[in-house]
């Protein structure tokens, strides 16, 4: 009965919080239960709130029993450590803030918490948010519930792999470069990474901040629209967050999709793209197809261009951004004889390899004689990659294609190599460099037994276009239904 | 262009950061492999393109200047390494 619990969509638990079937309480203690007994082999968490869920529920329950409940009122969620929650450690994965607890809490956080959800903990990540495989956080990788000798992926791969085990019934991420979808593809679930600026980012511990988004990992797609209904919309406090109105996200999932076109990029599913990843797609293309969307060849001919542009742009950002951890006001402070040793060592110290490397190669693209050949290129390639979807949007609706060139890959497999762990985000990179809203819906396995994601893009505010069209697959087919062997 | 490790340390000094003796060879084959991996930029004709460094027609810049509520003085301390009289304590710098 517990573990039923745990199983449902946010939609229908949330259904049945509303009709007085379960009570908040009784879905929190299921959760936590699961989550102790089987946690200890995934590792999703970094820390479990036991009694902050407990209080929440607690007044959860009230507030339904009042009748002033609201659809997340009582819902189980899980956190990616690296929104700020206020009086619980925020750790972003890194010793630098293992010991941080925020005096405030993010802006989604905060709304959240007004919408009444119970945050059951904080999950892991790659430190910094920097890296594919959740691998790189300085408490231990996180693994994949259908296979634990594979990755998640990452950056939210906890959120990803909390939300496949039943571990939550949803989780916010955070995608700078694919950090959402890549890990929602690897375990199977849905993960959609909205237009930028559409989600404040106030309390997003900041890793590249013309390209980081927040949005939700969820089961289902409906849960997708739920949850942005929920976090979506202007905050003064984050100046790039957009005033444009928030549309009724879960009102456009009714819609049919007869009449639209799909623009299939012709170099998403070219060399270097698994065969099982590409017959997967295209069969989801067909499925699309007889849907009544209407497909149509298009072509975003800087896409090759894109990982390089990426390590050079988050890179710059990352190594200004970073540069506040100077053991000064909070945070690790390991300290020297004078202010420099102390920045020294404790930088050197709090920081893992992949995130000192990151740091390194932006100062480097940053520096003098460099900026023009690395910065400010990359930075021009980049409107050239925003003119090609331009182009492809005056003529589709919806862009489609993979999340990731394979599926899930196995632990340490791509950690000595960064070059090659970097080149895994070609087809999700591209969209936060744009800053267009994209999702990954499930759309199938390897032979193998590992879950495949069909990635599906709008333009700039094509958030519903997005998610009505994820909405059609996916009651189209039944990928979303199966349930990891835990 | 590969990168030497004289370039890599003095990078790691703008970037505080040091690096033991044997990540200096390591971050070098790195560096320089990604390096050169970018480098491929460089067949882009970008003639004539202005650089974008952020995907909003107008990034919402401006604001009212009004007071409002801001962090406690104490709950801003609360995560100082070191703090004493209600500020931050840093070892002496001159």
């Amino acid at each position: 009965m517990s573990d039923e619990l745990c199983r449902l969509s946010l939609t229908d638990l949330s259904r049945r919080l509303q009709a007085g079937e379960v009570s908040p309480m009784e879905v929190t203690e299921a959760f936590l239960s699961r989550i102790e007994r089987l946690d200890g082999s995934l590792r999703a968490y970094l820390t479990v709130d036991a009694r902050g869920a407990r209080e929440q529920a607690r007044a959860a329950q009230a507030r339904l029993a009042r009748g002033e409940g609201g659809p997340l009122t009582g819902i189980p969620l899980a956190l990616k450590d690296i929104l700020a929650t206020r009086g619980l450690r925020t750790t972003c994965a890194s010793q630098m803030l293992a010991a941080f607890v925020p005096p405030y809490d993010a802006t989604v956080v905060a709304r959240l918490r007004e919408a009444g959800a119970v945050f059951l903990g904080k999950v892991n990540l790659d430190e910094f948010a920097m890296g594919s495989s959740t691998e790189t956080s300085a408490f231990g990788p996180t693994h994949n519930p259908w296979q634990r000798d594979c990755t998640p992926g990452g950056s939210s791969g906890g959120s990803a792999a909390a939300v496949a085990a039943d571990l939550c019934t949803a989780s916010l991420g955070s995608d700078t470069g694919g950090s959402i979808r890549q890990p929602a593809s690897h375990c199977g679930v849905v993960g959609l990474k909205p237009t930028y600026g559409r989600v404040s980012r106030f309390g997003l511990i900041a890793y590249a901040s013309s390209l980081d988004q927040i949005g939700p990992l969820t089961k289902e797609v409906r849960d997708a629209a739920l949850l942005l209904s929920a976090i979506a919309g202007h905050d003064p406090k984050d100046s790039t967050s957009l005033r444009a109105p928030v549309p009724d996200y879960p009102a456009a999932l009714g819609r049919e999709i007869a009449g639209l076109t799909v623009g299939v990029p012709r170099e998403y599913l070219g060399e270097g793209v698994d065969p099982e990843v590409q017959e997967a797609v295209r069969r989801a293309l067909a499925t699309l197809e007889g849907l009544g969307a209407r497909l149509a060849e298009v072509s975003l001919p800087h896409t090759e261009y894109a990982v390089a542009a990426y390590y050079l742009i988050a890179t710059a950002e990352a190594s200004s951004n970073l540069a506040r951890y100077d053991g000064v006001k909070y945070g690790l402070r390991v300290a020297g004889k004078n202010l420099l040793e102390t920045y020294l060592r404790t930088r050197t110290q709090g920081f893992g390899p992949e995130v000192r490397r990151r740091i390194m190669l932006g100062t480097y693209a940053l520096s003098a004689g460099y900026y023009e050949a690395y910065y400010r290129k990359a930075s021009q390639v980049r409107a050239l990659i925003r003119r090609d979807f331009d182009a492809a949007f005056a003529t589709c609706d919806v862009l489609a294609g993979p999340v990731a060139p394979t599926p899930a890959f196995r632990l340490g497999e791509k950690l000595a190599d960064p070059l090659t762990m970097y080149l895994s985000d070609i087809f999700t990179i591209p969209v936060n460099l744009a800053g267009l809203p994209a999702i990954s819906v499930p759309c199938g396995f390897s032979r193998a037994g590992l879950p495949i994601g069909l990635q599906i893009l709008g333009p700039p505010l094509g958030d519903e276009v997005v998610l009505q069209t994820a909405y059609a697959f996916e009651q189209a087919t039944d990928f979303h239904r199966h349930k990891p062997p835990l | 262009m590969a990168i030497s490790p004289e370039e890599v340390l003095h990078v790691a000094s703008l970037a505080r950061l040091t690096l033991a003796p044997e990540e200096v060879g390591l971050f070098t084959r790195q560096l320089g492999e990604i390096l050169a991996y970018v480098n491929k930029l460089a067949e882009v004709d970008t003639a004539g393109v202005t650089p974008m460094t952020h995907v909003l027609p107008e990034p919402e810049a401006f604001r009212e200047d009004r007071v409002s509520d801001s962090l406690p003085r104490e709950e801003a301390l609360t995560n100082a390494p070191a703090r004493e009289e209600g500020a931050f304590v840093v070892p002496r710098v001159i």
